[in-house]
């Protein structure tokens, strides 16, 4: 009987996943405080930054409150990364179907290496990011603390003031690494298949 | 010295007077139980049950209670100016007070009714009357403020008003007061040829809540005091109680108490809907005033209308009728399945309670006793379903557990009844402190009453709270109703005089609560949407001020250019986009009041400069950690100095010049 799952159908599943990045955030940072029952919550997209439904504007809250202390203003419209980030997944889905086309392991592989490069180079410019954020800070703010920075956590939870921030991956995430982990399947089983095949 | 007769008796009446006050009051203490506190609390960070809804009589205003714990959710202004937030006062407020009368900025708040759909309360609306200059309120339930005030021509007192039919067609209202209509100089002796009544029927429009006054009803010049719709089988059909069938004009506590019946009046109100579609009605002109909040702008916009839409039962026959009444009745009540009507005459020793079925068989076979200006009277005993036998003294309010009891109120006894509306049978009684007037069961009136709690408004306070001189707060007392006997749980001042009370689960006005108005729905034409749009525009001696407020600053902070005789409007447009970040207006000297703001809206103060010097403005509502420094200076020069107009915040300071380059650049990128 030939198995149902074939390298090819592997890749597919890999594509049809990587698309959930545009349905789901991928990252969550939360902000807990007295005044804020339940905590304001930043969901970082692909392509955007979105609240609570019905919580109001989420980017102009948190910058209201930055201000105080002088971190930058987040401005969506300048963050070219959001602009650009949906091409580049665009990019690696059609690239994918190319690998299905090509049935290759080196093809399948070559995915595999580009997406997870890919991957990492974002939560590096994530990082960067929130680094620039968190230090470069207004020296004319209200609030001025000796020593204090205000570089929310990449992963996991920290006191930043009067705030206890919590931030972790989201669905996006959890779709992209079951994206790589499917090319990589990909590969061990086309691979498999050819060493079965000189057998 | 030997003590005369008359001494001995002085100090036997005396003792006993101590002695009953002791009893009394230790009955007042005794009759609370051990776990009422428990019952009555809500734990802090839980929620009520039930928001209750008092109206204020005096204070012209609502207010939101929670149940059970008697806590203070909100006041809304209804029908009084509220300088607390501006309401009536600021520009787009002021248009709420317009009368036929002109500005009215008082009234008295009596009867809340809950708009309903199957006869029971849907949270969409609240209704209230305005006694005094007679007008309606309706108040949006998401909100909390009051949208539209509907003025009732032709009428005076409007007491009777304005009970909701069962799926909110119509409110109901009488005139307490008759008079000349329409208005004129006559003798007040001439009251029996001159004064004439009227019963309104006001139109709701399901999608907006919009109300019309769709017609008048022509009726004799008695007193119209109180009324409900029928529900159910008896959905269709208004009851009214009227007093003053004496027609007196002077010394009504004896002149109009004279008759051992006064009238209940029976509207056919399906049947007056088929002539006025078939034109029976006549015009009459008149004035009255229609104040409406556009809901896209958020001012409150005032059109006068000069109709009035006239129904006479002498040319409608089976519109309208009369039964008899015993004694002055005031409370008019329909229990849940719609068949009974309760009349409660106030100076009666017993209760009237009448059948629908016996009302619509005597209508049917003609029963009538005679009639009054062409509509019959039917005859007592065959309407009645029967007599509840001295219940109490003073009988005013009922309401209904949905179990098949009812709870009358009695003033001069001072207790709440609660009897068997079927068997006629009294139950219980529970002493109130002192002599309740209304009282409220959450949905106590409608098909689905929720009879757990019983709240009676208590027009007497005396000793229950701290004295605070001479004049007190009215006290409320909250009864759990859910077992045989009524047990007091709490007891709570209230504002105003809360006359009547309509209480609703929280479930039905929770999840509907607004948080915060879209700032890109504000269609307010002296919005400033973002601090890039805060300006200053001169039109002769008009000045507007689009002003934002954000924490924590206000922009411009800095105004200068400003003339004596100039009419300053400051248009303040709060940019939070979160719940629960109001922010407030105050400048020196102002006039008038200040300015509350809700998040994504826009609320005007108009200041005359009194003299000239630079004078503060600042944030009224404490917003954030720098509330204190959210504040501005406006600078006023003498009449004709040549000061330019120029606005600013942290220095940079604008002008005309560069408001035309503002204004350039708008017109260009549109």
């Amino acid at each position: 009987m030939k198995s149902f799952i074939t390298p090819r159908f592997l890749m597919i599943a890999a594509v049809v996943l990587l698309a959930g990045v545009f349905l789901f955030p991928l990252w969550q940072i939360t902000l807990e405080a007295a005044q804020f029952p339940g905590g304001l919550r930043l969901n970082i997209w692909i392509n955007k930054f979105s609240g609570d439904e019905g919580g109001g504007d989420i980017i102009k809250n948190i910058n209201i409150l930055n201000h105080y202390i002088g971190m930058k203003y987040i401005e969506p419209d300048s963050i070219a990364e959001l602009k650009y980030f949906p091409f580049i997944v665009y990019g690696m889905m059609t690239l994918g179907l190319v690998t299905v086309f090509l049935n290759k392991t080196w093809a399948y592989a070559t995915w595999l290496i580009i997406m997870s490069v890919l991957g990492i180079l974002g939560v590096y410019d994530f990082y960067l990011w929130m680094y620039d954020y968190g230090h470069n800070l207004d020296p004319n703010a209200p609030i001025k603390i000796e020593g204090m920075t205000y570089m929310p956590p990449l992963f996991g939870e920290k006191d930043l003031l009067n705030f206890y921030v919590k931030s972790y991956p989201r669905m996006g995430t959890i779709f992209l690494t079951i994206s790589i982990v499917f090319s990589f399947l990909a590969t061990w089983f086309r691979k498999k298949q050819q060493k079965d095949a000189r057998i | 010295m030997k003590k005369t007769k008359i001494q001995k008796i002085v100090w036997f009446l005396f003792s006993l007077a101590v002695f009953v006050t002791a009893c009394s009051k230790r009955d007042s203490k005794t009759v609370l139980e051990g776990d009422a506190a428990s019952q009555a609390y809500v734990a802090p960070g839980e929620y009520d049950e039930f928001y209750a809804f008092l109206s204020g009589g005096f204070s012209g205003q609502v207010t939101a209670y929670g149940l059970p714990s008697g806590r203070l959710l909100k006041e809304i202004p209804v029908l009084s100016k509220y300088p607390e937030n501006g309401y009536g006062y600021s520009e787009e407020t002021k248009a709420m007070f317009n009368t036929s009368f002109g500005e009215v900025p008082w009234d008295d708040t009596h009867h809340i009714e809950l708009s309903q759909t199957n006869g029971e309360f849907d949270g969409r609306w609240l209704f209230v009357n305005g006694n005094n200059t007679p007008r309606i309120a309706r108040v949006d339930l998401t909100t909390f403020e009051t949208v539209e005030i509907l003025e009732i021509p032709d009428v005076a007192g409007l007491h009777c008003a304005p009970f909701v039919t069962e799926n909110s067609e119509y409110l109901v209202s009488g005139t307490r007061f008759s008079v000349p209509i329409p208005q004129r100089d006559v003798p007040i002796a001439t009251y029996k040829e001159n004064f004439e009544g009227l019963i309104n029927y006001v139109g709701i429009n399901q999608e907006t809540g919009e109300m019309s006054l769709d017609f008048q009803i022509r009726m004799p010049g008695f007193n119209y005091d109180l009324a409900r719709n029928g529900k159910g089988k008896s959905h269709g059909w208004s009851f009214l109680t009227t007093y003053n069938s004496e027609q007196a004009y002077t010394l009504l506590e004896v002149n109009a108490s004279q008759k051992d019946k006064d009238l209940l009046a029976i509207v056919n109100w399906k049947k007056a809907e088929e002539y006025v579609k078939q034109g029976k009605g006549k015009e009459r002109q008149t004035s009255y005033y229609h104040n409406l909040v556009n809901e896209r702008t958020s001012i409150a916009e005032s059109k006068e209308i000069t109709t009035t839409t006239i129904l006479d039962p002498a040319d409608c026959p089976d519109m309208v009728y009369f039964i008899p009444v015993p004694k002055s009745p005031h409370g008019c009540d329909v229990n849940p399945s719609g068949d009974y009507i309760v009349g409660n005459g106030k100076l009666s020793a017993d209760m009237s309670i009448y059948s629908f079925d016996k009302l619509m068989a005597a209508i049917e076979g003609k029963d009538f006793a005679g009639e009054i200006n062409g509509i019959p009277v039917i005859n007592y005993e065959s309407g009645l379903h029967g007599i509840l036998k001295k219940p109490g003294l003073g009988p005013l309010h009922t309401e209904f557990d949905g179990k098949g009891n009812a709870y009358t109120t009695f003033f001069i006894s001072s207790e709440v009844v609660k009897w068997d509306v079927e068997k006629l049978e009294i139950l219980d009684k529970q002493s109130t402190f002192y002599s309740p007037g209304h009282l409220v069961i959450p949905g106590g009136e409608t098909r689905k009453p929720f009879g757990k709690y019983l709240v009676a408004m208590n027009k007497i306070t005396k000793d229950r709270y701290l004295p605070t001189g001479p004049e007190l707060a009215h006290s409320a007392q909250l009864f759990d109703i859910s077992g045989d006997k009524m047990k007091l749980i709490l007891d709570f001042p209230t504002k105003g005089e809360p006359h009547y009370a309509q209480a609703i689960p929280a479930s039905k006005i929770q999840p509907n609560s607004k948080k915060f108005y879209k700032i890109e729905e504000n269609g307010h034409p002296y919005a400033a949407k973002g601090e890039g749009q805060a300006k200053v525009v001169r039109e002769g001696n008009e000045v507007h001020v689009y002003m934002t407020a954000i924490r924590s600053h206000l922009a411009p902070d800095n105004i200068e250019g400003i003339k004596m005789g100039d009419e300053v409007y400051f248009h303040l447009t709060n940019l939070e986009q979160d719940w629960d970040v109001p922010h407030g207006f105050a400048v020196q000297g102002a006039n008038n009041a200040e300015l509350l703001v809700m998040p994504g809206q826009t609320r005007t103060l108009k200041w005359e400069p009194f003299k000239p010097g630079v004078f503060a403005f600042y944030c009224t509502d404490f917003c954030s950690a720098l509330h204190q420094e959210m504040s501005g200076y406006v600078r006023v020069s003498p009449k004709g100095s040549d000061v330019k107009l120029m606005w600013g915040l942290n220095n940079e300071n604008k002008d005309e010049e560069t408001l035309r380059e503002m204004l350039k650049e708008q017109e260009r990128s549109q």
